[in-house]
């Protein structure tokens, strides 16, 4: 055993669904980058560069969460909050990328099953739920805090539930005495844990570029835009509407 | 323009350093997919598998496991923290390259349309 494997390793999955999810990947990749590109602007884009830079140092920083076991931040929460959820699959799906071929971390034959898991499926999940957050909680920093920590939560559980799957349709090993059911409540167990730690991580960063530069928040934008874009419309159309 | 280039650079900065610097101090245990992947089988002293059944019992190494900067080191570099630091800073240097070359080449016509 290497002694940093942070990702699947080669030989854990078997071909067919490696492949499988090699395929899933590319073809969600071209779709982020499709839908990223409205997005994407002066300002966006070396934006990007930074969070993708940024989820790569912090992936590095494995904290304990039980004894004998760590863990580290996806970054798919981050990122969404920061640059959008297209934007946001891409810069997870780079990091990951550069760690397989130039780190030695997560096998090359296993990318496609880990871009699934930690840039689609947990940018996927903490998207859905920081849209959901952002229009009841307060828009303040606590919102924005809550937000990051719920959605990183939420994120690291589905990514590790989505390997859990993988592994039931194309592991390499029969389970005996550990089955299934045991390693989908390790892996959710340990990921919760994991998943509070990459929540104070996040949160924190959130808010303090937000503090700095709320422009810069690709969450906080949409809500701008959509509430500027209210009080301007209604006059126009009256005025419109008057002068028919 | 220019004040998001300067906190782009700031924020990198902040990245070095954690990657870098902060790298060092992280936990060396395995992390939760790992520990989760060991489950059911007998592990010796060093973490090698030697028996039972778990999900890790058929992994391979990976394909480049001799590369320069293989597990976060520098081939060559003795010193744990120095390899670690430099292959940190390596890292966060290469991902803003790839990921901002990407973005930027990427972007949309966005720039002339005024908002």
């Amino acid at each position: 055993m290497q002694e940093l494997a942070l990702h699947i390793q080669n030989g854990v999955l078997d071909a067919p669904v490696s492949v499988a999810y090699l395929v899933l990947a590319a073809i969600a990749f071209a779709f982020c980058v499709v839908r990223g590109r409205r997005d994407l602007d002066d300002r966006l884009a070396p934006m990007a560069g930074l969070v993708a830079a940024f989820i790569f140092a912090v992936q590095m920083l494995n904290f304990p969460v039980l004894p004998g076991v760590s863990g580290h931040l996806l970054g798919g929460a981050l990122a969404a909050l920061l640059v959008g959820p297209w934007v946001g699959a891409l810069c997870v799906s780079v990091v990951l990328v550069v760690q397989a071929l130039v780190f030695a971390d997560g096998g090359i034959t296993a990318l496609g099953p880990n871009i699934v898991n930690m840039a689609l499926v947990g940018t996927a999940a903490a998207y859905a739920l920081i849209a959901l957050l952002l229009r009841v909680l307060p828009r303040t920093p606590t919102g924005l805090a809550i937000t990051a920590f719920a959605a990183s939560v939420v994120s690291v559980v589905a990514a590790s539930l989505s390997f859990v799957v993988q592994y039931a349709l194309g592991g390499t090993t029969k389970l005996a005495t550990y089955g299934l059911g045991d390693i989908a409540a390790a892996m959710a167990g340990t990921h919760t844990l994991i998943g509070i730690g990459e929540g104070l991580i996040a949160a924190t960063t959130v808010v303090t570029v937000a503090k700095t530069r709320p422009d810069l928040v690709y969450a906080l934008r949409g809500l701008r835009r959509a509430q500027a874009a209210k009080p301007a419309t209604t006059p126009s159309v009256s005025t419109a509407g008057g002068v028919a | 323009m220019k004040r998001t280039t300067w906190f782009v650079l700031s924020g990198l900065l902040v990245a070095l350093f954690l990657a870098g610097v902060v790298s060092n101090v992280a936990s060396g245990s395995p992390d939760g997919l790992d520990s989760a992947s060991t489950k059911g089988c007998a592990l010796d002293a060093a973490g090698e598998i030697t028996g039972g059944a778990c999900m890790a019992r058929n992994a391979k190494a990976h394909e480049w496991e001799e590369s320069p900067f293989a597990d976060y080191g520098l081939r060559g570099v003795d010193n744990p923290y120095l390899s670690t630091a430099l292959s940190g800073v390596a890292g966060v240097l290469l991902t803003f390259a790839v990921g901002g070359g990407i973005f930027w080449l990427a972007r949309g016509q966005r720039t002339v349309t005024t908002e």
